[in-house]
């Protein structure tokens, strides 16, 4: 899958080293503000991973996961009709949607599930939002043996219920988070709390950058192959680096595995677009960063920015996609955008439905909602560039999920007198 | 937010006292002390107010009274509720810290420690907080987020200001590890009986005796035993081995489903007259 004469291991620490802090800080943020009763199963993680950074056994096995059952490489599929739409900057993007279960979220599942085999664990825990991380944690569990439950905000499963069912089919326990904004933040909570109950036989397969130390470490060193692949792609396809990476930021996980191999290129530009939904000023969203509205604060066990109240008390977020609706953002994104590598902008859902049926009649993809902000965020910005440019969009994951949300926003009714056809046929063969 | 009058530490009662010598001091010569819990705001601080009278008059010794979070990670369902439920009902910092302020001159025989999470220290001023918490007559911190290690501007606020950082060691907490949060803690150990969040029974038995005793044996404060504490029975095994008994979720089970009248009686029960 890598190429060239160094090890798999060396080509992913090299990527994932550029940014990871051995001491969980970075800058300002992140850190281990974790209760005394998980002191042990962080020590045995930290040990754990310690071990597996330099076992080049472990990375093979990993990666020949990725390569013969996920399907890395995942191309970089040269976008040249919507390039043609907007007659400025090539458009490539990074075709994360095309792993196994849909999404980036894979390449972090299948690497913590063997973290957690290796820890001699039987079971996992996940949170998710949009359900890509559960489905692809619950395909991981399976694939490798381990049983699984997933933590899912109740709001979040109303959006997502298409991947409810297939975790469910997949063999893993969903269990509904019923308090608070029941999203993805409250998610987390409860995987915590059954976490410290647990951990001597359970693993949390924490799903994005964020977390306490090592977490964004681990996930980072997880996803950094999406980036590893992206720069040797667009090398042989154009002979030089992008001008701009484009990622969506939820916690943060497909924008650092992508950012990761560009960061010591200082001339790449790496843009990150959170989650604008009803705009500024509207109290409804998720732009932590983008908006100038996050402060820094300690909860979930790390120290980063988040949507908070005078008192600390966060507050409820706001997206048309469950992915991105989170309070916080990985603590390396957090400095990352303080250092001004990273640079912040948002895409309203409003941006983001007129994106997505433009990527859709120009290039036949359909992106995830999550994903088609990345796309927003460029096309918001492709007027300031020229034809000598290229921009990398990563498309993280595909849209099928997002049937229902994507036809409600299009207000299609002929999708909706189909869904009422169907009620009415499950009604009457319940009579 | 504070009135001013107590600002130069003057306090009624014995709470002048440092909180270990408090609790080994204790003149009622019970076997064990009762700390209890109550989450402000929650149902409301009327109730709150109510309960720490029943508590005083109960032989209670010590009060936790929880600041609530949005982010209650360490809290069970039924505490996890009452956080969510006071915040909803607008519940501030200003305003648990104006409540504190009254019971603690108002229950001179009680001693009031403060439990919650660390961003709301961090928002209100960590430094700030403490010195807050100081004027007011808080003699104890419990923030089970602000690990020791990372909240080393806490710590020293908490020794600047004479006001007990108090730390939390589990049944997993190794002897080396015992050995160093033995060191930091203020006023007591806070032994959480089990692995878990609070509010689900503990069986209290062998396992919890020899956790005990090897806390026992390295602390150099005296030891509270919270977690999963619901009856009679589980204060009477922990009499002789323990100095606090912390009984929170049980407290508020009882209030919820019985009332104060509840409360009282179940009070009654655990505490020795």
């Amino acid at each position: 899958m890598m190429s060239g004469h160094k090890t798999v291991f060396q080509t992913i620490s090299a990527a994932a080293e550029a940014l990871v802090k051995d001491d969980g800080y970075y800058g300002n943020y992140g850190g281990s503000f974790i209760p005394e009763i998980l002191v042990p199963a962080f020590a045995e993680i930290k040990e754990h991973f310690a071990a597996i950074k330099q076992d080049e056994a472990f990375w093979q096995e990993y990666c020949s996961l990725l390569a013969d059952y996920s399907g890395r490489p995942t191309p970089l599929t040269y976008a040249d009709r919507l390039t043609d739409y907007f007659g400025r900057a090539k458009i490539y993007v990074k075709r994360e949607d095309l792993n196994h279960t849909g999404a980036h979220k894979l390449n972090n599942a299948l690497g913590q599930v063997l973290l957690a085999k290796k820890m001699g664990k039987t079971r996992v825990i996940a949170e998710t939002g949009a359900g890509q991380h559960g489905v692809a944690t619950a395909t991981a569990a399976a694939k490798l043996g381990l049983t699984a439950t997933i933590y899912m905000g109740r709001e979040d499963m109303e959006r997502q219920y298409s991947n409810v069912f297939w975790m469910k089919r997949l063999g893993a326990e969903v269990i509904a988070v019923d308090y608070g904004s029941r999203t993805l933040k409250d998610a987390i909570n409860e995987a915590l709390r059954d976490w410290v109950s647990s951990f001597e036989t359970t693993h949390y397969v924490l799903g994005t950058a964020s977390g306490a130390h090592p977490f964004p470490a681990i996930v980072s060193y997880f996803q950094a192959v999406i980036g590893i692949e992206a720069k040797e792609q667009i090398l042989r396809a154009e002979g030089r680096l992008p001008s701009r990476v484009y990622a969506c930021v939820g916690g943060g996980s497909n924008a650092l595995g992508v950012f990761q191999a560009f960061y010591p290129h200082g001339d790449v530009e790496l843009v990150g677009v959170e989650a604008g939904g009803e705009g500024q000023g509207s109290g409804r969203h998720a732009a932590r960063i983008a908006y100038g509205e996050g402060k820094a604060g300690v909860a979930q066990g790390f120290k980063t920015l988040f949507l908070q109240n005078n008192d600390g008390q966060m507050k409820d977020t706001y997206s048309l996609a469950a992915g991105l609706d989170y309070v916080g953002v990985s603590p390396i994104l957090a400095d990352l955008s303080e250092r001004g590598r990273v640079r912040f902008t948002a895409a309203t859902d409003t941006e983001v439905v007129e994106a997505l049926e433009i990527i859709m009649k120009t290039e036949g993809l359909i992106p995830a909602l999550e994903s088609t902000h990345a796309f927003a965020g460029a096309f918001n910005d492709i007027t300031e560039s020229s034809g000598s440019d290229i921009f990398i969009i990563n498309m993280s994951g595909r849209g099928d999920k997002d049937i229902f949300n994507v036809a409600e926003g299009l207000q299609d009714d002929e999708w909706k007198a189909f869904i009422r056809r169907k009620a009415r046929q499950f009604e009457n063969a319940a009579r | 937010m504070m009135n001013g009058k107590h600002l130069s530490g003057e306090k009624p009662g014995n709470s002048k006292m440092r909180l270990a010598e408090r609790i080994t001091g204790s003149p009622s010569g019970q076997p064990i002390q009762i700390m209890t819990h109550q989450i402000l705001g929650y149902p409301d601080f009327d109730t709150n107010y109510e309960m720490i009278r029943l508590f005083q008059e109960s032989g209670a010794r010590f009060v936790e009274l929880q600041l609530p979070f949005s982010e209650p990670i360490a809290d069970g369902p039924v505490f996890l509720h009452a956080n969510q439920a006071s915040l909803a009902s607008g519940t501030t910092t200003k305003q648990c810290l104006e409540f504190a302020e009254r019971v603690v001159t108002d229950f001179p025989g009680l001693s009031f420690l403060f439990m919650t999470y660390y961003n709301v220290v961090i928002q209100y001023g960590i430094e700030e907080f403490v010195k807050a918490c100081a004027a007011i007559g808080i003699q104890g911190l419990i923030v089970p987020d602000a690990y020791p290690e990372e909240s080393q501007e806490f710590m020293e606020a908490c020794r600047q200001n004479g006001v007990e950082p108090i730390l939390i060691v589990t049944p997993y907490t190794s002897s080396e590890r015992l050995v160093y949060l033995s060191a930091v803690t203020g006023g007591f150990l806070y032994c959480a009986a089990r692995k878990g969040v609070t509010g689900t029974k503990t069986s209290f038995g062998k396992e919890t005796e020899a956790f005990i005793t090897r806390v026992r044996s390295i602390a150099r404060t005296p030891i509270a035993v919270g977690f999963g504490i619901q009856s009679d029975q589980d204060v009477r095994f922990l009499e002789g081995k323990c100095d606090i008994a912390i009984i929170g979720t049980q407290i508020l089970t009882v209030l919820e489903q019985e009332g104060l009248s509840g409360v009282k009686r179940f009070l009654k029960t655990i505490i020795p007259a």
